[in-house]
C-alpha cells in the first residue's frame, strides 16, 4: 500500500493495520443557578458581560467560594459513574496567560480529583447481536468554564489573520466537570462507533441526574477525543493526538475516524504522528494542527490558597447514593425482562426515542405491545412526516393508553383507533372527544352488516359464485368491500362469518 | 544553603518564556542568581525532619467552606468594561492572539 499525505487510506486498511485506542475527555457544564465560586447567574444567551461580578473577572481583593450544589452534582455524577468519592481533595490553580480566563489561571483540579476510579459499560451493536465494551474512568473533577472570544478581523472568525480578540466572561466561572477515561483498548475498527456510544451513554447519564442540560450545541457538553494507533493489540500504547471541542454525536464519530486513517497514512509511510492538539472541521471532515500543548508542568499547578479543602462527608455521600435515579443501563436490563422483548427490539426503541413514552402508556394502563405498535408504527410514521420527535408531538402517553383501552373494549378496531390517533394529532381533542365527533364507533348491529354484506355480494356476483362454490378465500375482496361501505367501522373477522354464512 | 540550589539557564528562559516575558541575556544571568537564592532559601526545608508531617497548603483548619446555589446581582456590563484599556461591542477587546488556537 503506498500512501502519501494526499491519500489518506480507507478505513478498512487502516484499520486492518493497525489497532486504535482511544480516549474521551467530556466537560459538562452542570446546570447551577449561579457560577462556580461567586453568584453571577448561569444563564445561557445573556448580553456579554452581563453576568460578572469582581470574582469571576478576576479583579484584585476578591475572592472565591465554592457552590455546593455543584459538589453535590459532581459527587453524584461519580456515583453514577460507579466511581470513588475521595475522602478529601483540593482545588488547584492551573497557571496559563490566554485571555479567556481573566485571572491568568483556571481554578481546577489537578492531582487530587474529585471522583476516580469509575467505569460505564456501553453497547455496541455488531452483525452477531449487541456487545458490551467497558469504559474505564480514570477521574472525575471539578473546575471552572472559561470566557468566549470572538476574533475579529480574520477572514474566517479564527485567530489566524485576526486583528484582535473580543472576550464576553458571563461563562467564565461556570462549573464544570471534566469526565477522563483510562486508554479505551479493544474496540478494534469499532473505536469510531465506541466513542460515539459512550458519549451518548454519558448524556443519557447526566440527563437522568438532571444535572446539565448536556446540549453539544450550545456547548454544555464537549467533548475532545484521543487516538492513537499500534501495530496489534499486544503492542504497547504509544503517541497520541487529541482532537478537541468535537461538539455533536455525529463528530465525535467521524473525528476519530478520520484521525485513524490519517494517522495511519502517516505511519505507513514511514511518518511519525506528533503528540499534539488538533481541531475538528465540521464542514471539511479533517482535522488539522492546532497549538503546541504545554506539558503539564508548565501551567505550574499548585493547591489554590483561597479555597479550603474539600472532604465530602460519608453518610452524605450514602444518602446521594441511595436516592440515584435508576441507571439508564439499569432500566435497560429490567425492561427488557418486564417487557420480554429481545435486545435488538429495546434498541430499535431507544433509537426512535420511544422507551419513556412507551413505558408511560403501559403505566397508565396498555398492554406493552399495544404501546410499542402505536409508537413505533403510526405516531413514529407522523413523527418522521413533520421531521420532529416522538415527545414533541401533540399526543401524550395517556392519550394512546386510551385509545388502546377503547380497541380492547372491542369499541375501535384498528382502522378507526388509527384515525382517532390522526385527530388527536390533528388537535381534535381527546380520543373519546374524537371519537363522538367523528362518529367512529365499531358497527356491532348484525342487522346494518348483513345489509352491506349483501350489496357487495350483490355488486359482485362473480365473486359470490366463487365462494358459493367453496373458494373460501374470494371472501376477502367481499369483506374489503364491506370495510370499504363502513369507513372501517366494522369487524372485519365478523364480516367474514357473515360472508361465509351468507354463501353457504 | 545546600549545593543543589541552583537553576540553569536554560529553566529562566523557560520560565520567562511561560510568563511571557523577553528578556536580554544579561537578565536572564541576572534573574537566574536571584532566583537562585530563592530557591537555595526555600530548599533548607530540606533540611528538616519532615517525613512524619503532612503537606498543608491552608493555615486553618477548615474543610468544606460553600455557599448556596443562589444568584446574586454582580456588575452590570457597563461597570464591567469600566476599568478595561479597550472594550467593543460589550467586550473586552485584547490584542490579537498568536499562534494558538482557542
Ligand atoms: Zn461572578
Amino acid at each position: 500500500m503506498t500512501v502519501t499525505t494526499d491519500r489518506l487510506p480507507s478505513y478498512d486498511e487502516a484499520v486492518a493495520a493497525f489497532d486504535p485506542v482511544i480516549g474521551l475527555e467530556v466537560h459538562v457544564e452542570l446546570g447551577t443557578a449561579s457560577k462556580m465560586f461567586c453568584g453571577c447567574s448561569t444563564t445561557f444567551g445573556a448580553p456579554p458581560n452581563s453576568q460578572v461580578c469582581p470574582t469571576c473577572l478576576g479583579l484584585p481583593g476578591s475572592l472565591p467560594v465554592l457552590n455546593g450544589a455543584a459538589v453535590e452534582s459532581t459527587v453524584r455524577v461519580g456515583l453514577a459513574l460507579n466511581a470513588t468519592i475521595v475522602p478529601w481533595c483540593r482545588f488547584a490553580r492551573k497557571n496559563y496567560f490566554y485571555p479567556d480566563m481573566p485571572k491568568n489561571f483556571q481554578t481546577s483540579q489537578y492531582d487530587e480529583p474529585i471522583c476516580v476510579d469509575g467505569w460505564l459499560d456501553v453497547e455496541l451493536v455488531t452483525e452477531d447481536g449487541a456487545r458490551t465494551v467497558r469504559v474505564e474512568i480514570e477521574r472525575v473533577h471539578m473546575e471552572e468554564d472559561t470566557g468566549k472570544s470572538l476574533h475579529v478581523g480574520g477572514a474566517t472568525g479564527r485567530i489566524h489573520g485576526a486583528d484582535h480578540s473580543l472576550v464576553d466572561y458571563n461563562r467564565a466561572g461556570i462549573p464544570l466537570i471534566e469526565i477522563v477515561t483510562r486508554p479505551v483498548e479493544g474496540a478494534g475498527a469499532q473505536a469510531p462507533e465506541l466513542a460515539r456510544a459512550y458519549v451518548t451513554a454519558l448524556r443519557e447519564i447526566m440527563r437522568g441526574l438532571g444535572v446539565s442540560d448536556v446540549r453539544m450545541e450550545q456547548g454544555s457538553l464537549r467533548c475532545d477525543a484521543n487516538v492513537s494507533l499500534r501495530p496489534g493489540p499486544e503492542a504497547p500504547l504509544v503517541t497520541r493526538s487529541e482532537t478537541k471541542n468535537v461538539n455533536s454525536l455525529r463528530s465525535v464519530e467521524r473525528a476519530v475516524r478520520h484521525e485513524i486513517r490519517r494517522q495511519a497514512g502517516r505511519l505507513t509511510a514511514g511518518e511519525r504522528v506528533v503528540q499534539e492538539t488538533r481541531h475538528w472541521h465540521e464542514d471539511t471532515g479533517i482535522t488539522t494542527p492546532g497549538r503546541s500543548k504545554e506539558q503539564a508542568e508548565d501551567y505550574r499547578y499548585f493547591p489554590e490558597p483561597d479555597l479550603v479543602p474539600v472532604a465530602p462527608d460519608r453518610d452524605w455521600v450514602e444518602r446521594l447514593r441511595a436516592e440515584l435515579p435508576e441507571t439508564p443501563d439499569a432500566r435497560r436490563i429490567r425492561l427488557l425482562d418486564e417487557w420480554s422483548l429481545s435486545e435488538f427490539d429495546l434498541q430499535s426503541m431507544v433509537n426512535a426515542g420511544a422507551v419513556d413514552l412507551v413505558a408511560q402508556t403501559v403505566e397508565a394502563g396498555a398492554p406493552v405491545d399495544a404501546a410499542r405498535k402505536w409508537w413505533l408504527g403510526e405516531i413514529a410514521r407522523v413523527a418522521n412526516e413533520r421531521g420532529v420527535a416522538l415527545d414533541e408531538l401533540p399526543i401524550t402517553p395517556a392519550q394512546v393508553a386510551a385509545v388502546v383501552a377503547l380497541v380492547e373494549a372491542g369499541e375501535l378496531n384498528d382502522t378507526l383507533a388509527r384515525q382517532v390517533i390522526e385527530g388527536v394529532l390533528a388537535g381534535e381533542g381527546e380520543p373519546a372527544e374524537v371519537v363522538a365527533e367523528r362518529g367512529l364507533a365499531v358497527l356491532s348491529d348484525d342487522t346494518a352488516l348483513l345489509a352491506a354484506v349483501d350489496a357487495a355480494l350483490a355488486e359482485q356476483p362473480d365473486v359470490a359464485e366463487k365462494i358459493r362454490s367453496g373458494k373460501v378465500a374470494a371472501a376477502g375482496a367481499i369483506v374489503g368491500a364491506v370495510m370499504k361501505a363502513t369507513r372501517g367501522q366494522a369487524d372485519a373477522a365478523r364480516v367474514r362469518e357473515l360472508v361465509l354464512s351468507r354463501c353457504a | 544553603m545546600t549545593s543543589s540550589a541552583s537553576i540553569t539557564r536554560a529553566e529562566v528562559a523557560h520560565l520567562a518564556n511561560l510568563a511571557r516575558l523577553a528578556l536580554t541575556d544579561d537578565e536572564l544571568d541576572h534573574f537566574g542568581d536571584q532566583l537562585a537564592v530563592i530557591i537555595g532559601a526555600v530548599s533548607r526545608i530540606g533540611d528538616l525532619e519532615t517525613a512524619d508531617v503532612p503537606p498543608t497548603s491552608h493555615a486553618l483548619p477548615l474543610t468544606n467552606v460553600v455557599r448556596e446555589d443562589v444568584v446574586r446581582p454582580g456588575l452590570t456590563q457597563e461597570q464591567a468594561l469600566a476599568g478595561a484599556p479597550a472594550a467593543e461591542d460589550g467586550r473586552f477587546r485584547v490584542p490579537r492572539i498568536l499562534g494558538e488556537e482557542a
